[in-house]
């Protein structure tokens, strides 16, 4: 075979349908599509094609998050958004987590429930802002809960959703061996449904990041999120820019966070 | 041999009204201590369904179903049952899986702590006689469905049940891993001295394992005939392949056949080597 037809080969390897791939050709495909978009934007913000107020390029965003991380609050505005998300999502963790798996696991409770959560579900959390500002006030708890009303009841229907999954036959065999009702809920469901939940909350901590900027429409004065807005009346697009970039890369911080859990808590699911 | 299981004019209906199926109809069978009864039949003709109810996972319509002549209520420690597969818990390994019952209430209740330490070698010699011994501290999904299933069976002999439930247990499995599952459970119930009813669509594996075969039939499920097993107590492969083996398969298979309301339809066949056989005289 010519080195051409080698090459061909190996090209045409690598688009087999569902196929394997080397972690190395994985990482550099994974840096292409990372650095495509950056080359591009640097690519358009030095052509000149656009106004530096519209479109500010990669070193005038990189410089205003240094000079904001200097002489203004940016690691404050970090940590306040960071303990806004984390409090707003731990309390609808920690309510959604058992109402779930009641809801899952046994019928009335789903009859009762659920109907509820899938109708409250579609109101516009943003459209709660009044009645909260209203009822908790202006200070940290009305940010806490907008987040908490954006991420509970989809957490609930999710956790359900994830508890209705575990298969029928490992909790019949529990029964067969004695097992009370207590016991199959606390030794076979939780434990069957965990990395499914782990899951979960990787994915509903997405969005209480993105009702952040949300809750932080909210009379705030500090924040990742009011920065942006505040930014947007002056038009530093550059400062809108780095807003955006940090809370993505606090998120994708977060998300490998849960991913590492996964793995440490889950061994007996990566073995082969 | 003493009764084991009586199951009295047992009826199970699922649903109601006009959509109601009748899944058993007027079941009457005894099964004796220490017997091996497997049960075939087409699909829909109840079996599983018999057998949950045996388990307790289901309750009849009406009638009953006793053990040592106590009417049976749910589930209970004395009848472990094992399934066709997902059943084996893929967060512990091996060992874990098969000490489950031991962290339940019920299989403590009555245990002094000589009871206890017994448990703990009856979990290593079943780990044993299962040939589980190399994999012991693996998890589930590392193991191929053959062992997966000698999991499942030894987890559920654990509690020295009286009765094994098995819901085509080796359904699953390839050919040969079944040979050697067959001898595997045919030995452990002569050591168990264990009651075993057996679940299979497989008329050989019915008959190869069985002392009874009970054919059932769909439409209502019902018992249809029952048929004695004359091989020597001591099975071996090659019976497979003797003439009084084969007849029985064969009458088995005919039973079941006519049962089932379905059948090979000739005539269609015949039109479709007619239409072939024109298109091909065409080109």
């Amino acid at each position: 075979m010519s080195s051409r037809n080698k090459i061909l080969a190996r090209w045409d390897s690598l688009w087999v349908i569902r196929g394997e791939l080397s972690r190395r050709t994985y990482l550099m495909f994974a840096l292409f599509g990372m650095l495509v978009p950056l080359a591009a934007w640097w690519g358009v913000s030095v052509s000149g094609w656009m106004d530096k107020v519209f479109m500010p390029g990669p070193m005038d965003v990189v410089s205003r998050a240094y000079t904001w991380f200097m002489e203004d609050e940016l690691s404050h505005d970090i940590w306040i958004s960071t303990y806004r998300v984390l409090a707003g999502f731990t309390l609808s963790a920690v309510l959604a987590i058992p109402i779930g798996l009641m809801i899952g696991t046994y019928r009335p409770v789903q009859a009762m429930l659920e109907p509820l959560t899938d109708f409250i579900r579609y109101m516009p959390a943003v459209a709660f802002i009044p009645l909260v500002m209203l009822w908790v006030g202006i200070d940290e708890s009305s940010k806490i809960a907008i987040i908490f009303i954006g991420t509970f009841f989809q957490m609930v229907l999710m956790v359900a959703e994830d508890v209705r999954r575990v298969p029928i036959t490992q909790i019949e065999a529990a029964q067969t061996m004695g097992a009370s009702r207590a016991e199959i809920v606390s030794l076979v469901i939780v434990p069957s449904a965990k990395p499914a939940l782990l899951d979960t909350l990787r994915v509903t901590m997405g969005w209480a990041w993105t009702y952040l900027v949300v809750a932080e429409l909210v009379a705030a004065n500090s924040g990742l999120g009011y920065s942006i807005l505040r930014a947007q009346r002056f038009m530093q697009t550059d400062k809108i820019f780095a807003g955006i970039i940090l809370i993505g890369l606090i998120g994708l911080t977060i998300d490998q966070l849960f991913r590492w859990l996964h793995r440490r808590n889950f061994p007996w699911m990566y073995k082969k | 041999m003493t009764t084991k299981i009586s199951i009295q004019a047992a009826h199970k209906t699922f649903g109601s009204g006009e959509k109601a199926i009748v899944a058993l109809q007027e079941v009457n069978l005894e099964i004796g201590s220490n017997e091996f009864v497997t049960f075939v039949g087409a699909s829909g003709c109840g079996k599983s369904t018999l057998l949950r109810c045996i388990g307790g996972l289901e309750s009849l319509s009406s009638g009953s179903i006793k053990v040592d002549g106590a009417e049976i209520n749910g589930p209970g420690v004395d009848r472990a049952m094992v399934f066709q597969h997902y059943s084996l818990y893929p967060w512990l390994t091996v060992t874990e899986n098969i000490k489950f019952s031991r962290q339940l209430r019920a299989g403590r209740e009555e245990l002094t702590s000589s009871d206890v330490e017994a448990a703990s070698g009856r979990a290593d010699a079943l780990i044993n006689l299962m040939g589980l011994n190399h994999v012991r501290d693996a998890y589930p999904n590392q193991l191929s469905g053959g062992m997966q299933q000698r999991v499942a069976i030894a987890r559920a002999l654990l509690p020295r049940p009286q009765i094994l439930l098995m819901d085509e247990p080796f359904g699953a499995l390839d050919a040969q891993t079944r040979e050697v599952m067959h001898d595997m459970i045919l030995h452990v119930s002569k050591l168990e001295k264990t009651t075993i009813v057996f679940v299979t669509h497989d008329v050989e594996e019915a008959i190869y394992l069985g002392q009874r075969v009970v054919v059932m039939a769909p439409r209502p499920g019902r018992v249809d005939s029952i048929y004695q097993v004359d091989l020597p107590e001591q099975r071996d492969q090659d019976m497979k392949l003797a003439p009084g083996f084969l007849q029985q398969k064969k009458a088995i298979l005919t039973r079941i056949r006519e049962t089932a309301g379905m059948h090979t339809d000739y005539e269609l066949l015949e039109r479709m080597t007619q239409q072939a056989a024109q298109q091909n005289d065409m080109q």
